[in-house]
């Protein structure tokens, strides 16, 4: 006779199906980007995702792990294209590779492999790369550069010399940039009539590649893959910041709109901020999460020192989310009286 | 009759395979070749077998004894032969042997003597014993015994009686076609509950995907003309779990620390309910049970089964499929493969389902915990099913305690939903009988640790009454010189030495004023006496040593007296030693 415990009905769920929609809820925004870029952020894509199966393969081997459980798995896939869809489009091919190799290496399967990671790997890739290569990490496209698709797999694979009009700022750094230099002579509304650059909301293009992000989050949302609680918290606190700031001071502080669609914030508050494996995992501890990454973001990216600051925020809280998980443990069934 | 339903959170929706085995009515299945039926079918004390092989027994003649108030008797379940009172395989997923007795029928089926009660003639308690008596248990699965949760609390009043008939379980329908079939003994069965009990209001929930069961029993409601309410709930895997039912119909929580009393409700199942009437208005204890046979079978259908029965016997009236590899007992969420079909159907077989790889395909391997909280939110009793999991791999049973992991009702809900495919419950079984086995072991050292201490104390104690019974003869044997010595000197003016002493505590003023001088001689008149007291025993020869004992003491006692006050002008060490 057999053993097996029950339950004997399972529901049809598994970690390669939570990870694949993970992957379908980024398509909308990826769509947009590449609409945006062209088809070189498909060229990144395709290259993290090599490099993180690439390690990820290694180091299963190394460790003795099955291969083709923890590869068919998805995590390595989603960390490798949120990797490729925070680093510049443009970036160099080993760039992104070294970013990629570092999260999967260091962040992931050293600290145990899936599910044990302490810090969200792809947002350790951002930050490695940053601040190892702050002069590439911050070289965006400039608006409305017109490369052919050679051109651009050509750029990306360093065939081609880095030409002036690939140093582009993202309309985030740009905006922060342009706020210093004139030293409270200039005003934000003035700046963002440039549609050219920031477009009808935030930054010209990259406005719908978050409107993606943001339909992608409601679906995942819809598909209970995620709760509402850390988006909803992210949002908010970022609205509450930056509305307090532009109401006090509109000619020096942007609205919370251009904040919440510029930047990393879209994909952070759905994607990043919401990965079950370095977030908090009780409710109300996610509402902290979210509202701290939110936060942290916005004070980084407005007060601090890189033009973006959603990955510092994220690995901030990483840190404190055991802490978090520890001290906001909901009642139990029957014990919600307080004794 | 409409009224404000509560919810509890969590709970899943597994696909309910009921409409398989709810076609054909319920069915007699035919007498087996011979009936193993354990004697241990309750929660608490196992019966003591009072038969033995050889013995002609008739149906629902008592087998085995309830030991203790919380055990419930076991009967025959039909007429026919003890073959054997021995250990047999049981249904229970370790596949242990347990005492049982196996019992050839002799096709007749006969009846012992059954004597219908009128319950309303007798006190709660006689009503509680009959139960007792006649075996009646927990149908539910838990198979508690029904007469230990018949008393209401001291303190606090019985607001809701809840009656189970929700059957959450895919599968199972045994509760179903009861109800279809024999709401209004259901029914009656309720109001004995609600008379031992008695409750504000009896509520009777039933899962909405049962329809004709609810319009039974509320037919036999108000045929039988009672005011039970009968209440459709939300069918949600685990609604039927007594804690979520309760909670659903009257919005109270019971915590695993407190009964249900304690918040002024109790819950049973309607097969319970069914059995109790049974028992008490036809005298018949518990033989038989509805089982349900489903799964990979041809002909699923619910039948009246006889305890005992063999399951693999059983379930060929339904026909097993060529390649059924196994029987579930109970459902696919809780159940477990039993682990030989010759285990017999016992008070909780309320169902067997046919296993097949193709019904239900085997599991992917585990995979590591991803943190999703799929399992915490599904949870419905609000755990953290994943860091009970983590410290429960880890062996930290007491941080799985602090997560509550005794709350856990083991419903499956948190292995249903988990991605990782991670057997949560298994964890949770694990964890709990380890801390349970921690828990025996430290009981028992402690009792050892006990037992030491309490040796050392009597011995220390021994020691002490062993110098304190010298140090008293010590003293009594020089008080009784004494004591003589100054009888001696008294027996001139004095009375004898039989008198009593207050009489010669009074004379011990008169005495005190005695000079030394007078003192000086009595003494050595009295040295004199004793010397010769001492050749001559005085009227001994009827004393016994406890005699001797005891005129020794009360001399003693009036020397004492009678030393303390000559020697009164003098300090007197003897003092301290005497008292």
């Amino acid at each position: 006779m057999m053993f097996a415990p029950a339950p004997y009905l399972l529901k049809d769920v598994s970690v390669s199906k939570v990870m694949a929609q993970v992957c379908l809820a980024l398509l909308p925004g990826i769509v947009a980007y590449a609409w945006l870029v062209g088809p070189a952020i498909l060229f990144q894509l395709i290259i993290a995702s090599l490099a993180a199966l690439g390690a990820e393969a290694v180091m299963l081997r190394l460790q003795g792990k099955p291969l083709a459980m923890f590869l068919t798995d998805g995590s390595a896939i989603v960390s490798a294209w949120l990797i490729a869809l925070t680093f510049p489009p443009l970036a160099p091919w080993w760039l992104v590779v070294t970013g990629t190799v570092f999260a999967i290496v260091i962040a992931k399967q050293l600290y145990g492999g899936l599910g044990q990671n302490p810090f969200n790997p792809a947002m350790i890739a951002f930050a490695v790369c940053i601040v190892a290569f702050p002069a590439l990490m911050s070289q965006w496209p400039s608006v409305g550069l017109q490369l052919s698709v050679s051109d651009q797999l050509q750029v990306i694979l360093g065939l081609m010399p880095r030409v002036d009009a690939l140093s582009g700022a993202t309309p985030l750094d740009a905006m922060k940039t342009a706020l210093k230099l004139a030293d409270g002579n200039v005003e934000v509304s003035h700046l963002l009539a440039n549609q050219d650059l920031y477009g009808n909301f935030a930054g010209r293009g990259w406005e719908w590649v978050a409107v993606g992000y943001l339909l992608g989050g409601l679906w995942m949302w819809q598909r209970k893959l995620i709760t509402w609680h850390v988006p909803t918290a992210y949002v908010a606190a970022l609205v509450a910041i930056s509305g307090s700031l532009w109401l006090y001071n509109p000619a020096q502080f942007a609205n919370p709109l251009f904040h919440l669609l510029s930047g990393g914030a879209m994909l952070g508050a759905f994607f990043i901020a919401t990965d079950p494996v370095s977030g908090c995992t009780t409710p109300r501890g996610k509402l902290i999460f979210g509202a701290g990454c939110g936060l942290l973001a916005y004070i980084i990216r407005v007060f601090g020192g890189y033009p973006d600051g959603v990955a510092f925020a994220v690995l901030l809280m990483n840190l404190c989310a055991p802490v978090i998980d520890l001290l906001t443990q909901p009642p139990i069934f029957g014990m919600k009286d307080k004794s | 009759m409409l009224m404000n339903l509560f919810k509890f959170k969590g709970g899943v929706k597994p696909p309910t395979n009921k409409t398989q085995s709810v076609g054909l009515p319920i069915a007699q299945a035919p007498l087996p070749s011979s009936l193993i039926v354990p004697l241990h079918q309750s929660i608490g004390g196992t019966p003591r077998p009072v038969v033995q092989a050889g013995d002609k027994v008739l149906k629902g003649q008592l087998i085995g004894e309830a030991d203790g108030w919380i055990s419930a008797a076991v009967h025959a379940p039909t007429s026919g032969t003890v073959r054997a009172v021995a250990m047999h395989v049981q249904p229970h997923p370790s596949g242990l042997d347990a005492l049982c007795v196996v019992i050839e029928p002799d096709g007749r089926d006969e009846w012992i003597d059954r004597q219908p009660l009128d319950y309303s003639a007798l006190s709660p308690e006689e009503v509680r014993e009959r139960l007792q008596q006649a075996g009646v248990v927990g149908l539910g699965g838990a198979v508690f015994p029904t007469h230990g949760k018949l008393t209401a609390s001291k303190t606090v009043p019985m607001d809701e009686l809840v009656i189970n008939g929700a059957e959450c379980e895919p599968f199972i329908t045994c509760d179903d076609l009861l109800m279809r079939e024999r709401a209004e003994e259901v029914v009656r069965g309720v109001g004995i509950f609600r008379d031992l009990l008695q409750p504000k209001k009896v509520l009777i929930g039933i899962e909405d995907n049962k329809p004709e069961a609810a319009a039974a029993m509320r037919a036999a409601v108000q045929a039988v003309g009672e005011t039970f309410e009968v209440i459709q709930v939300p069918t949600l895997y685990p609604a039927g779990g007594a804690k979520q039912l309760i909670r659903v119909l009257t919005g109270k929580e019971v915590p695993a620390s407190k009964r249900s009393t304690d918040l002024g409700v109790q819950c049973f199942n309607v097969a319970t309910a069914y059995t109790a009437w049974r028992a008490v208005a036809h005298g018949e204890p518990v033989v038989s049970r509805l089982v349900t046979l489903s799964g990979n079978v041809q002909a699923p259908r619910n039948y009246e089964v006889l305890i005992g029965t063999p399951m693999g016997e059983l379930l060929q009236l339904a026909q097993p499929q060529p390649d059924t590899d196994g029987i579930i007992m109970g459902g696919p969420m809780m159940g477990f493969l039993v682990p030989d079909a010759n285990a017999p159907v016992v008070k909780a077989t309320n169902c067997l389902i046919a296993h097949s790889a193709q019904l239900f395909p085997p599991k992917a391997p585990e995979m590591p915990c991803i943190r999703c909280g799929s399992c915490a939110q599904a949870c419905p009793h609000e755990l953290q099913p994943f860091e009970m999991y983590w410290f429960s791999r880890a062996k930290n049973f007491g941080k799985t305690q602090e997560y509550h992991i005794f709350d856990c009702i083991e419903c499956g809900c948190c292995s249903f939903v988990c991605p990782s495919r991670i057997p949560l419950v298994s964890y949770f079984r694990f964890a709990k009988s380890e801390i349970w086995a921690r828990e025996r072991e430290k009981k028992a050292a402690d009792t050892a640790k006990e037992r030491f201490e309490f040796k050392q104390l009597r011995e220390e104690r021994e020691k002490a009454e062993k110098a304190e019974k010298l140090a008293k003869a010590a003293a009594a044997q020089a008080a009784k010189k004494a004591a003589e010595a100054a009888a001696a000197a008294a027996a001139e003016n004095a009375p004898p030495a039989d008198a009593p002493a207050p009489t010669t505590e009074q004379t011990v003023p008169v005495d005190a004023g005695m000079d030394a001088k007078k003192a000086a001689i009595e003494a050595a008149m009295a040295r004199a006496k004793a010397q010769r007291a001492a050749a001559q025993p005085r009227n001994t020869e009827l004393q016994d040593a406890a005699m001797q004992q005891e005129v020794a003491e009360i001399e003693a006692r009036r020397a004492a007296a009678h030393l303390t006050d000559t020697e009164a002008t003098t300090p007197a060490p003897a003092k301290e030693k005497t008292e």
